[in-house]
C-alpha cells in the first residue's frame, strides 16, 4: 500500500469514527435526557399510573355526578420505607362509599427518633385503572411532613371516587410508604 | 525508536516474550487473547453455576447464606454476558473480519489493544465486588443483573465496584465497536461490496451498531445509581421525587437490544457453517441482511415487555406485547432460510455443523417460550419464576454460547494450523448438548408450577425437577473439560489443516479467510487482494 492510499484511508476512518463517537455520546446524553422526559411522558399520558397519583385534585375538576346505584370499598395501608423510624398507620382500615361524595379519612404518625425527620409520603392506587377516579383534594402527601422527636400527628385525607369509576372495580386500595428525605442523615445516623 | 521496532516486526515475525501480547496491535493476537480471556470466565461464571445448582439440589440451605447465593446469581450473570459472550464474539471478530474482508488488520490498532487490555481490571473488579463484603463492605450485591433500586441502592460496596466495571466494560466495548465499524466500512479489499460481505461480517456490523447506541444508555443509567448512591441526588429515589420504576425502563432499554448483541454473531456464524457443510449457497442472503436490520429495528422499541408486571396502561402492555411478538417474523425468517439451506444439500456432520442443527432445533424452542412470554396475560404468571429462566438459558446458550463454540471448532483449524480431534468433538456436543437439556428443561414445568427464581430455597414439591436440573448441570458443567483438552491439543499438534480447510468453504457466503494459509502468518493481505 502506498502511503497515499494510506493518507485517504485514515482520512476516511477519521469520519467513520467521528460519527459514531457522536452518536455514543449522543446516547449518553439520551440517556439523562429520558429522566425528564419520562416524567413529562407519564404526567402528559398518565401511562405509567404511579406518577399521576400525586397531584392534588381541584374541586371543579371533580364531575359532581353522584352515582347512588353502588358502592365501592376503599382500603387503606400503610407502611414505613427501610430504617425510617416512624410509626404510621391509617386509623380505619376501610370505609365503604358512593362514588361522586367527598370522605374523610385520618392516618396516625409518629416519630420514633430523639431527631427531627422529614418524611415524604408516596400513594399507589390497587387495582391501577381506579388511578385517574380517586381525586385527592386534600393530602398529606402532597407535601414533606416533617416531625420532631417524639411527635406524633393525626393527618386527614380527603378524597372523592368519580362516579365514572368502571363498574367492574368494586374494591379500591390506597397505599402509603413514607420516606425518609435525608437518606445521607439516616446513613450517616448511627456510624 | 517505536517505529523501528514496528518496522523490524514488520518483517520478522512477531516480538517474543510478554511485549508480544501487552503491547500487541495485531488482530490475530488480540483476538486470541479475547477468546482465552472469554475462556478463563467461562469457568469462572460456570463454577459460579455449579454452587447455585448444588444448593438448590435439595431445599433449605446446604451450602450457602441467602445473601451470597444471590451474589452468586447476580455475578454468574454479569460475567456470562459481559465478560464470556461478548469478549469471544470480540475475539471471533477481531480475528476473522480482516481476514474475511481482505483487511491487512483493523482500523485502529492501537485502540484495539487498549479495548482488550481493559478487560482484566475490569474482571478483577467484578468478582472483587463479590470478596468485598465478607470484610466488611457491607450488603452483598443481591439484586440479580438487573440491578434494580431501591435494592441495589441499600447494597454495600461491592455496588460501586460493579458501576464501575460496567463503566469500564461499556468504554472496552464501544471502543471495540467503533474499530469494527470503521473496518468494515473502510478497510474492505477492493471489489467487496457490501452485498458481499460475509454473513459473519454482517452479523458484527449490526451488533457494533446496537452496542455503540444502548451500552452508553446503561452506563448513564448505572452513573445516576451511583449518584443516587453517594451523592444525594433522588433520580430513582421516591421519596425525593424519583421513580424506581424509570430504572427499570433505563436499564430494559439496554437490556434487551444487548440479547441480540449476544445473538447475532452467533447467527452469523450459523450464515458460515450451515452453507459450508451443506454445501449449498446461503438461502436468501439478501432477505437475511435485511432481517437483522429489522431485528436491530424492533429490538430498540420492545424493551418494556420484561415489565409487565410494573402498573403500565393497558395501552401500552398492548404496545410492547404486539411489538415483540412481531420480533418472531425476523428471527423467524433466519431460521427458515437456514432450513431452506439445508434443504436438498449434501450435508456432513461435522462437529460445528452439529452445533449448528442443535442451535436451530434449540433455538426455535427458546422462540416459542417466548412468544407465550410476549402474551401479556400469560406472562403475568410466568414473571419471575423458573419458565423465564429455562426460557432465557434456551434463547443464550444454544443461541449465543453454542454458536461460539460452532465458530471454534469452524475455525480453529484455520487459526492453529491443525484439524481438531473429529470424534472428540462430537463427543463434546452430545454430552454438552444432553447436560443442557437436562438442566434447563424440567425449569419449564417448575416455572410453570409456580418456583420463583433467585431464591435460595424452595417449595418440597419442587425438588424432583431441581435434582434434574442439578444433574444436569453437572454433566453440562463437567463437558467442558473436554472442550479445554480438545482446545489445548489442537493448539499443540494434530493433523494439518489445508488452507481450505473444509470442502465446502468456498460454497457459502465466504470471503476471503480461507484463501490465506493455515495457520495464516502474523501479518496478512498487505497488499490488498481483488475480489472478483
Amino acid at each position: 500500500m502506498t502511503t497515499e492510499t494510506r493518507h485517504e484511508k485514515s482520512i476516511g476512518h477519521r469520519t467513520t469514527i467521528k460519527w459514531l463517537l457522536v452518536m455514543a455520546v449522543g446516547m449518553f446524553g439520551f440517556g439523562f435526557a429520558l429522566v425528564p422526559l419520562y416524567n413529562l411522558l407519564c404526567s402528559v399520558t398518565g401511562w405509567n399510573s404511579i406518577a399521576t397519583n400525586t397531584v392534588q385534585a381541584s374541586a371543579d375538576e371533580i364531575s359532581q355526578e353522584i352515582d347512588l346505584t353502588r358502592t365501592v370499598t376503599v382500603t387503606f395501608d400503610g407502611t414505613i420505607n427501610g430504617g425510617l423510624p416512624w410509626e404510621f398507620k391509617p386509623l380505619v382500615r376501610k370505609i365503604v362509599v358512593t362514588p361522586g361524595i367527598s370522605y374523610e379519612a385520618n392516618f396516625y404518625v409518629k416519630n420514633y427518633s430523639d431527631r427531627e425527620i422529614v418524611g415524604q409520603a408516596i400513594p399507589g392506587i390497587t387495582p391501577w385503572q381506579g388511578t385517574e377516579h380517586f381525586h385527592k383534594t386534600e393530602c398529606f402527601c402532597f407535601t414533606q411532613q416533617t416531625l420532631a422527636a417524639g411527635e406524633s400527628q393525626i393527618m386527614p385525607l380527603r378524597f372523592t371516587i368519580g362516579a365514572d369509576l368502571p363498574k367492574d372495580i368494586k374494591v379500591l386500595t390506597l397505599s402509603y410508604t413514607f420516606m425518609d428525605t435525608d437518606r445521607s442523615v439516616l446513613r450517616a445516623g448511627p456510624g | 525508536m517505536s517505529d523501528a521496532i514496528t518496522h523490524e516486526a514488520h518483517h520478522h515475525g512477531p516480538p517474543t516474550g510478554a511485549k508480544r501480547w501487552l503491547y500487541s496491535t495485531n488482530h490475530k493476537d488480540i483476538g486470541t487473547m479475547y477468546l482465552i480471556f472469554a475462556l478463563i470466565m467461562l469457568f469462572i461464571g460456570g463454577a459460579m453455576a455449579m454452587v447455585i445448582r448444588a444448593e438448590l439440589w435439595m431445599p433449605g440451605l446446604q451450602l450457602v447464606q441467602p445473601d451470597f447465593f444471590n451474589n452468586l446469581v447476580t455475578n454468574h450473570a454479569l460475567i456470562m454476558v459481559f465478560a464470556v459472550v461478548m469478549p469471544a464474539g470480540v475475539g471471533l471478530a477481531n480475528w476473522m473480519i480482516p481476514l474475511m474482508i481482505g483487511a491487512p488488520d483493523m482500523a485502529m490498532p492501537r485502540m484495539n489493544n487498549m479495548s482488550f487490555w481493559l478487560l482484566p481490571p475490569a474482571a478483577c473488579m467484578l468478582i472483587l465486588s463479590m470478596i468485598v463484603p465478607f470484610f466488611g463492605g457491607g450488603q452483598t450485591v443481591n439484586t440479580g443483573w438487573t440491578l434494580y433500586p431501591p435494592l441495589s441502592i441499600q447494597s454495600g460496596m461491592g455496588m460501586d465496584l460493579l458501576i464501575f466495571t460496567i463503566h469500564i466494560l461499556g468504554v472496552s466495548s464501544i471502543m471495540g465497536s467503533i474499530n469494527i465499524i470503521t473496518t468494515i466500512i473502510n478497510m474492505r479489499a477492493p471489489g467487496m461490496t457490501m452485498m458481499k460481505l460475509p454473513m459473519f461480517v454482517w452479523s458484527w456490523f449490526y451488533t457494533a451498531l446496537l452496542l455503540i447506541v444502548v451500552m452508553p444508555i446503561f452506563a448513564g443509567g448505572v452513573t445516576m445509581l451511583l449518584f443516587d448512591r453517594h451523592f444525594g441526588t433522588s433520580f430513582f429515589d421516591a421519596a425525593g421525587g424519583g421513580d424506581p420504576v424509570l430504572f427499570q425502563h433505563i436499564f430494559w432499554f439496554f437490556g434487551h437490544p444487548e440479547v441480540y448483541v449476544l445473538l447475532l454473531p452467533s447467527i452469523g456464524v450459523l450464515g458460515m457453517v450451515i452453507p459450508t457443510f451443506a454445501r449449498k449457497p446461503l438461502f436468501g442472503y439478501k432477505s437475511l441482511v435485511y432481517g437483522m436490520a429489522a431485528l436491530y429495528g424492533l429490538g430498540l422499541i420492545v424493551w418494556a415487555h420484561h415489565q409487565y408486571t410494573i402498573g403500565m396502561s393497558i395501552e401500552t402492555t398492548t404496545y410492547f406485547m404486539i411489538g415483540t411478538i412481531l420480533i418472531s417474523i425476523p428471527v423467524g425468517l433466519m431460521i427458515f432460510n437456514f432450513i431452506f439451506t439445508l434443504w436438498r444439500g449434501s450435508i456432513t456432520f461435522e462437529t460445528p455443523m452439529l452445533f449448528a442443527l442443535g442451535i436451530i432445533v434449540m433455538f426455535s424452542f427458546a422462540g416459542t417460550t417466548g412468544v407465550m412470554l410476549a402474551v401479556v396475560p400469560a406472562d403475568l404468571q410466568y414473571h419471575d419464576t423458573y419458565f423465564v429462566v429455562a426460557h432465557f438459558h434456551y434463547a443464550l446458550i444454544p443461541g449465543s454460547l453454542f454458536g461460539l463454540y460452532a465458530a471454534v471448532f469452524f475455525w480453529l483449524p484455520k487459526w492453529t494450523g491443525h484439524m481438531y480431534n473429529e470424534r472428540l468433538g462430537k463427543i463434546f456436543f452430545w454430552w454438552t448438548t444432553i447436560g443442557f437439556n437436562l438442566t434447563f428443561f424440567p425449569q419449564h414445568f417448575s416455572g410453570l408450577a409456580g418456583m420463583p427464581r433467585r431464591i435460595v430455597d424452595y417449595n418440597m414439591i419442587f425438588t424432583e425437577f431441581n435434582v434434574m436440573s442439578s444433574v444436569g448441570a453437572f454433566i453440562f458443567g463437567l463437558s467442558h473439560l473436554l472442550f479445554l483438552y480438545i482446545i489445548i491439543k489442537t493448539i499443540k499438534g494434530g493433523e494439518k489443516a489445508t488452507d481450505e480447510v473444509w470442502e465446502g468453504s468456498s460454497i457459502g457466503c465466504a470471503g476471503l479467510e480461507w484463501t490465506v494459509p493455515s495457520p495464516p502468518p502474523f501479518h496478512t493481505f498487505e497488499t490488498a487482494p481483488q475480489v472478483k
